[in-house]
């Protein structure tokens, strides 16, 4: 049974439809990259997975779990499920163990001590066991983003969700970033992501999504679809890509 | 006629006493009721979004000195005897709670839609996120339009001499009326104005650096 499973999925804003009959099912411990160019709907898709985005008609079931638009249901499957956005979002007035420790504490009721030996381990799997004390404002991009990394970590989620977390990263940057995910990959996380990089996603990713206007245009593992691109949006876009 | 003496400024800074008074009920009750209607307004029930938002048109559009009028001779002349102190605390509650709700809603969607949905993203919920994410944040930007506000209502309290009370602008005048010297009289009313609010703005610079204090040095393991 796939961990998430879209099915028949549709979403507009107003007259503009956004996503247009869109099924995915992604099994558990693969990694689903999502390519396609700018408009075709690809983070639309990812915030409708955690339900910040609220879907027009078809279903999304995450781990057993309906996504549904109330407070109770959302709360329970967004700790399954953690995102990383492109823009980091650490809470810039908490510290970088607090960012980590928050909803640890609010949500998953842990006492400090608990909070902070997970604070602690999270850290130092990004590489930032040092950096426990600083506030956002004190660390380079690449850095805050690997603490956002941490922030969703830490919630043990099943399902790590990324919209192209290193596009607003200098090139140097980029590659602590990578390296932090694709260990989470090799260790057998499930992770959607949204990336421009695709060197990663041939090199990372299990199957590889690709969006057009909307559509899954087409999609299989990287070996083949790189190799040979089935349709000619698709090689359009792989050269553009490249260049 | 007499000369301006100590009397006379002790007789003024009673009278300051008064208007200390009306700006910190100002403060309080208009705060907590501005409080409410910032969360009414940015609430997710339409039905708080439209109530809160048209007694703030209300209230705004109206000059506080109407307001004091209304709440002081129309409820009389409906047969309340509203004493002055109520009418006048009434006003300027509910005249400085618009404003309040109005400095810190828009403080609160000056914040980056990103951060809600971070926190939302944790799990956490629209009360925690307010709480721990949204309004420390919110209070930073807050700050100083709320401390221009308030040395306005200090100011405004001295329309409520209109309704009776001798607070320090009226203290002012009447003290001008036996001793003709204006300018003694009211470079005085002026000095105990400025002492009054000047405190307001030193608080608001302090906070503000104390809000920020992000910059001690990273602690390393
Ligand atoms: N909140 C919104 N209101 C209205 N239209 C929106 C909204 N969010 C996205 N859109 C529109 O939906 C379409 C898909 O947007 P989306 O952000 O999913 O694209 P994307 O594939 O992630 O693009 P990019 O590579 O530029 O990030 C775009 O045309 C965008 O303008
Ligand atoms: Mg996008």
């Amino acid at each position: 049974m796939a961990i998430v499973n879209l099915s028949g999925v549709r979403k507009s804003y107003g007259s503009l439809s956004v996503l247009k009959d869109v099924s995915l099912a992604v099994e558990r411990g693969t990694v689903v990259a999502l390519v396609g160019r700018s408009g075709s709907g690809k983070s639309t898709l990812l915030r409708c997975i955690n339900g910040l985005e609220r879907i027009n008609a078809g279903e999304i079931v995450v781990d057993g779990r309906r996504v549904e638009q109330n407070e109770a249901t959302l709360r329970a499957l967004r700790q399954e499920i953690g995102i990383v956005f492109q823009s980091y979002n650490l809470f810039p007035h908490l510290t970088v163990e607090r960012n980590v420790t928050l909803a640890l504490s609010l949500v998953k009721k842990m006492s400090t001590a608990e909070g902070h030996a997970i604070a602690e381990r999270v850290l130092n799997q990004v590489g930032l066991g040092d950096k426990i004390g600083a506030y956002p404002e004190q660390l380079s991009g690449g850095q805050q983003q690997r603490v956002a990394i941490a922030r969703s970590l830490a919630m043990s989620p099943k399902v790590m969700l990324f919209d192209e977390v290193t596009s607003a990263l200098d090139p140097e940057l980029k590659e602590e970033v990578l390296r932090v995910m694709e260990g989470l990959a090799r260790e057998g996380m499930t992770m959607i992501l949204v990336t421009h990089e695709m060197d990663f996603a041939r090199r990372v990713a299990n199957e590889v999504v690709f969006m057009h206007q909307g559509k899954i245009h087409e999609q299989g593992p990287p070996s083949r679809l790189f190799v040979e691109p089935a349709t000619p949006e698709f090689r359009q876009f792989i050269s553009s890509a490249i260049n | 006629m007499r000369s301006f003496n100590p009397n006379d400024i002790l007789f003024l800074a009673q009278a300051a006493l008064w208007t200390i008074a009306l700006s910190l009920i100002a403060f309080f009750g208009g705060g907590i009721v501005g409080a409410i209607l910032a969360l009414w307004r940015i609430s997710t029930l339409r039905v708080l979004r439209m109530v809160a938002s048209g007694y703030i048109q209300i209230i705004q559009g109206m000059p506080l000195l109407i307001q004091l009028f209304i709440w002081y001779f129309g409820l009389n002349l409906l047969g309340m005897d509203l004493p002055a102190l109520m009418a006048a605390a009434i006003a300027l509650t509910l005249y400085s709670s618009a404003f309040f709700a109005e400095i810190w809603r828009g403080s609160i969607e000056a914040i980056p839609k990103g951060q809600w949905e971070s926190a939302a993203s944790l799990g956490l919920s629209r009360f925690e996120m307010l709480g721990y994410v949204i309004i420390p944040q919110a209070l930073r930007l807050a700050l100083p339009p709320t401390v221009g506000f308030m040395v306005q209502i200090v100011k405004n309290t001295s329309l409520t001499s209109l309704v009776g009370f001798v607070e320090l602008a009226r203290a002012g005048q009447l003290v001008n009326n036996v001793t003709f010297q204006p300018l003694p009289v009211f470079a005085c009313v002026a000095v105990i104005y400025f002492s009054t609010c000047f405190p307001l703005s030193i608080l608001s610079r302090w906070l503000e650096r104390r809000t920020h204090g992000h910059r001690q040095p990273v602690r390393s393991a």
